[in-house]
């Protein structure tokens, strides 16, 4: 952004060192992702590995190696590319977006004219990952505030989840990818959630996909109508990665293939 | 004595440490006191009539001292420049502009951040008219097309052809198959890793230049220079080339770019040192491009056997014919197109076109248009094979030269130096299993999962040249190398040529080791200095090798010819009794009585005979006399993703022939390199422009070089056929996988899709291509 000067703030701002912003824990039903965790955290966690495996796949092939030691959690989220591969990952756990700061007023002035008149506490906000994604690279996020963490619920026993992506080379942005989480419920699908990186100007939920998951044994017939409904709900653009024709039919392929995954996962029967 | 590792040991590189730990020296490590920056405003446009250029008081960027356009060059006959094929391009414009990111007007600055911010608020001021473009060279043909030159007749600049019309025609008229394909290999960029610049220091009072330039030929960059500054009082004794280490040339460092004629006038005119650095969209947007030939091809057999090729070509040059080629071959040499095959007659023809592009037309890591020839040859072979019901390998192998008809003279008028063509082929096909890789592609295709295996068996043509044909602007392409031992055995060697990642400085001390006997690590090598390299034409075409390492290698003679004399004083003996053995001179029959190299250098200096000049050195200039041939046969097995169209290399092996090697290791990592450079533009790489010129590829995001994680395994072989006419045998390596690889790749892909149909796919192969083709013909899955 600011080397291709589309983006030209008068300064930045260095968070390191604002205490408790980065980490990775599992508490109370769910897992706390710091906002300033790097990328390459969550990558080499046996924790995210073991228990979150849509979270582990989607780590491993954000970017590069060079770009997920320094990027962080957060900013991935909070940018809000519709390229970038955790939004869609977060609208499928259903994770819950923590914020801290102003939400209704403007980023305080660097002057520190109008920092007086700023109430003593900041607000503390959580926003559901559906609330989250207004638009390419907008959040709910007012200017005054920041991403502190991410809280994932703790996926149950007989969960599984799987990213899958295709991209041109590493470190290439996503021709598309899918990404899944669901659990078995008395032999059947429960809870899905399906979600779509890259085809359209957000992240997409696909909300038909889920429901074709839910309730089936997830068996091939379930998976290619789940696969079919996604690339119905995806809102592809043509451009130098694909037309929309391609980039459809590359959604209903990792849809199957993604699903598939989640459900051997989910079964135990894949790692 | 110490130990002498000369030919064929992987001896590591003397260059590597300093590489390795940071410690290289390339153009933007070197800053001279009170140097000014150069940053360059780009148009926006492809075609367009600048309005209106504003003064640097405009700006108001702090820093900025001055603004440099075309009409300030032109008072001093600069705004143009003469290209390496007779025509012109700009330097800067006087009033129009003929490609987007083409340069408009410079900003020298105090500092690189002052610079870029006053091309920004530059480009914010300028103003155009836009033009009507011309994209497509096809269209750029047809009467009323719009015209790119005001100074051209039309967008034709050139046509060309060789070899026999009617005989061509006739043996196709008598074939009982002929194949017709067309097929376009679209422009692609060299994409060093180190962009191109300069820091040019002209001293007012001794009226000197010296130019640090990221070139791969500093001394024909100094005539160049001396010839067009002629007018101004500039001479080529007055102008010292400086190139320092390189990172990556491919062949996209031996044009003449503006940015370094702008910062040399620019210092010129303030009388401090200039640097110019370009970013890396300037780089693949306004540097020259490499392929961008459309080529229409027939290829006719008779009675199983190949008979003749037809091939018709239309070259797009962008808005200037700034190709990188010897001055007799407007196409470069694509008249090696006949390949390793045995055909009766053959005819190539190729129209250069004009075009609202950047231009170039450089042979990227391909010794002059050798990579297109390549590509047509085999992939016409390979389809011919197919449509004859028969085996790609079998095809070729019963098509091959017979290596007993070396050296052959081929249909298109070359002596190719030696071959033999089945035992390169043979190799590849028992390290691959191809028959086995054939009867798992048979049951695999029973289960509806499509792999492929693809050939490409070609032959290059390297070490440009032989005098009689082969010039620069009429500078012979000869390459030179100096020797020097000091008195302590030590030695100094020195270069026309100029490595950029190649390994010279330990290669040549390779060559030098096995003539003299002299350890690699006793032999300084040196490049790229025109005040103290002998004069030579530089580094590209796999030239290298085959003409400065010749020289190499016939210093060295002359010297051991004097080293010869020396130890007969030393020893009391006649000449004609001593004899050699790698680093030794010794009297025939008593193999005690001898003299090192390192004794008689010493000798040289401190007690050489009476009437002989004292010293150790020798220069050689040496006019190859033809040029090498080396080939090899490469087999590629993929895997097509039904689901999403993408296409694996599962297996890759490569068997080249480069003559004899100097250093395997180095040898084997140009291989490594060369095939990774080949597989890129056969399925990422691509440069293309839209209906209104506007560029696609034009950075990293768009541009897509493939890193390790893209790239196969390689696996590598080799079979030695030596160049019977090179002093130790050698052919030169540095650009057959690049050239060769793409070919086989194709031919996989198209071999796996072939039941369906399919009997061509254009490059780059991506995943969306492929899976067009699946779903057109219902093949493609979602699973």
């Amino acid at each position: 952004m600011m080397r291709f000067r589309v983006a030209q703030p008068p300064a930045l701002v260095d968070l390191r060192r604002v205490p408790g912003l980065s980490g990775l824990r599992e508490e109370n039903g769910h897992l706390w992702v710091g906002a300033m965790t790097r990328q390459a955290e969550i990558e080499k966690s046996g924790l995210t590995r073991r228990r979150y495996p849509l979270l582990s796949d989607a780590a491993r092939v954000i970017a590069d190696p060079v770009v997920r030691n320094l990027a962080t959690v957060g900013g991935n989220v909070a940018h809000a590319d519709p390229g970038n591969d955790l939004p869609a990952v977060m609208l499928a756990y259903g994770a819950t977006m923590c914020a801290v700061g102003y939400p209704d007023r403007p980023a305080p002035s660097l002057s520190g004219e109008g920092s007086r008149s700023l109430p003593l506490a900041p607000e503390k906000r959580e926003i559901e990952a559906d609330d989250f994604f207004t638009g390419p690279f907008e959040t709910a996020l007012g200017e005054g505030e920041i991403l502190t963490g991410i809280r994932i619920p703790s996926p149950s026993a007989g969960s599984g989840g799987a990213y899958a992506k295709l991209e041109r080379k590493v470190g290439d942005y996503a021709v598309a990818a899918v990404a899944i989480q669901l659990r078995f419920h008395g032999g059947v699908i429960a809870d899905a959630g399906v979600a779509l990186t890259n085809v359209g100007l957000t992240a997409i939920r696909a909300e038909a996909a889920e429901g074709a998951l839910n309730g089936s044994d997830g068996g091939d017939e379930a998976l290619d109508r789940a696969a079919a409904a996604a690339a119905a709900a995806a809102e592809p653009m043509a451009d130098a990665r694909g037309s929309e024709a391609y980039k459809r039919a590359v959604v209903r392929t990792l849809t199957f293939r993604a699903a598939s995954k989640a459900i051997a996962r989910a079964r135990g029967e894949a790692a | 004595m110490p130990e002498c590792r000369g030919l064929g040991h992987s001896v590591l590189r003397k260059e590597d440490p300093r590489f390795l730990r940071g410690q290289g020296r390339y153009i933007d490590d070197i800053t001279l006191p009170g140097m000014l920056y150069l940053d360059i405003a780009r148009s926006p446009y492809a075609h367009a009539k600048i309005t209106r250029i504003p003064e640097v008081g405009e700006l108001g960027v702090p820093g900025v001292a001055a603004v440099i356009t075309g009409k300030v060059l032109d008072q001093y006959k600069l705004a143009w420049m003469p290209t390496l094929m007779s025509d012109q391009q700009m330097v800067l414009p006087i009033d129009t502009v003929k490609y987007q990111q083409q340069e408009v007007a410079a900003v020298v600055a105090t500092s690189r951040y002052a610079a870029a911010d006053g091309v920004a608020a530059l480009e914010g001021l300028i103003e155009y008219d836009p033009l009507p473009v011309v994209v497509d060279p096809h269209e750029a043909l047809r009467p009323g097309a719009t015209k790119v030159r005001d100074d051209k007749e039309s967008n034709h600049i050139f046509h060309w052809e060789h070899g026999d019309r009617d005989a061509t025609e006739k043996a196709l008229a008598d074939a009982d198959v002929v194949v017709e394909q067309a097929m376009h290999l679209p422009r692609i960029h060299v994409a060093s890793i180190e962009t191109c610049g300069c820091v040019a220091s002209w001293n007012p009072v001794e009226g000197h230049l010296t130019l640090y330039l990221t070139t791969q030929a500093p001394h024909a960059i100094r005539t160049v220079v001396a010839l067009v500054t002629a007018h101004l009082g500039l001479a080529e004794h007055k102008i010292r080339v400086i190139s320092p280490d390189i990172g990556g040339g491919f062949g996209g460092k031996v044009p003449v770019y503006p940015g370094y004629v702008i910062a040399t006038a620019a210092s010129v005119v303030t009388g401090k040192p200039v640097k110019w650095i370009e970013d890396r969209s300037e780089n693949l947007a306004a540097d020259s491009f490499a392929r961008d030939y459309h080529m229409r091809a027939r290829l006719g057999a008779k009675d199983g056997k190949v008979t003749a090729l037809k091939l018709d070509t239309v070259a797009d040059h962008g808005y200037s014919d700034a190709a990188a080629n010897p001055s007799k071959f407007p196409a470069g040499l694509f008249h090696v197109a006949t390949g390793s095959y045995d055909l009766e007659a053959a005819h190539v023809e190729v129209d250069g076109v004009y075009t609202n592009k950047p231009p170039g037309g450089i042979a990227y890591r391909c010794s002059f248009r050798v990579t297109e020839a390549v590509h047509a040859i085999e992939r016409m072979v390979d389809l011919l094979a197919r449509e004859s019901g028969e085996d790609p390998a079998d095809f070729r192998l019963r098509n091959f030269i017979p290596k007993d008809r070396f050296p052959y003279r081929s249909a298109l008028g070359w002596e190719y130096d030696s071959g033999d063509y089945e035992a390169a082929l043979t190799k590849a096909m028992d390290m691959i299993g191809y028959r086995d890789l054939r009867a798992e592609q048979a049951e695999k295709r029973a289960r509806g999962e499509f792999m492929g295996l693809g050939i490409s068996s070609f032959t290059e043509i390297v070490g440009a040249g032989p005098s009689k044909t082969f010039d620069i602007l009429g500078i012979k392409m000869f390459d030179s190398a100096e020797i020097r031992i000091h008195p302590t055995g030590k030695a100094i060697a020195r270069f026309g040529t100029k490595s950029q990642g190649q390994g010279h400085e330990t290669t040549y001390a390779q060559i030098i080791a096995e003539e003299l006997g002299i350890p690699p690590e006793d032999i300084a090598v040196e490049e790229g200095d025109t005040d103290t390299a002998p004069y030579g034409l530089g580094t590209y075409a796999s030239r290298s090798t085959p003409t400065a390492g010749a020289a190499a290698s016939i210093a060295s003679r002359k010297i051991r010819e004097k080293a010869k004399k020396i130890a007969a004083h030393l020893l009391e003996a006649d000449e004609a009794d001593l004899e050699w053995e790698q680093g030794r001179f010794f009297v025939k029959g008593s193999p005690d009585r001898g003299k090192t190299i390192q004794d008689i250098a010493f000798a040289a200096y401190t007690n050489h005979p009476q009437g002989m000049e004292a010293g150790l050195e020798a220069i050689s200039y040496y006019d190859p006399p033809n040029l090498t041939f080396p080939f090899g046969s490469y087999i590629c097995c993929v895997d097509i993703d039904r689901g999403t169209g993408e296409v694996s290399i599962r297996r890759f092996v490569a068997v080249d022939d480069c003559g004899v090697r100097i250093n395997p290791m180095i040898v084997e990592g140009q291989i490594h390199g060369g095939l990774t450079m080949g597989m890129a533009p056969a399925l990422m790489e691509e440069i293309s422009y839209d209906a209104d010129g506007n560029i696609h590829g034009g950075n990293f995001t768009e541009y897509l070089v493939p890193t390790a994680m893209e790239t196969p395994k390689w696996e590598l072989g080799e079979t030695v056929t030596p160049s019977p006419h090179h002093p130790i045998g050698a052919k030169g390596v540095g650009e057959s996988a690049t050239v060769g690889a793409p070919a086989a790749i194709v031919n996989a892909v198209v071999d796996a899709l072939w039941h369906l149909g399919v009997r061509h796919v254009e490059i780059p192969i991506t995943p969306q291509r492929v899976w067009s083709l699946l779903d057109e013909r219902g093949a493609a899955l979602y699973r």
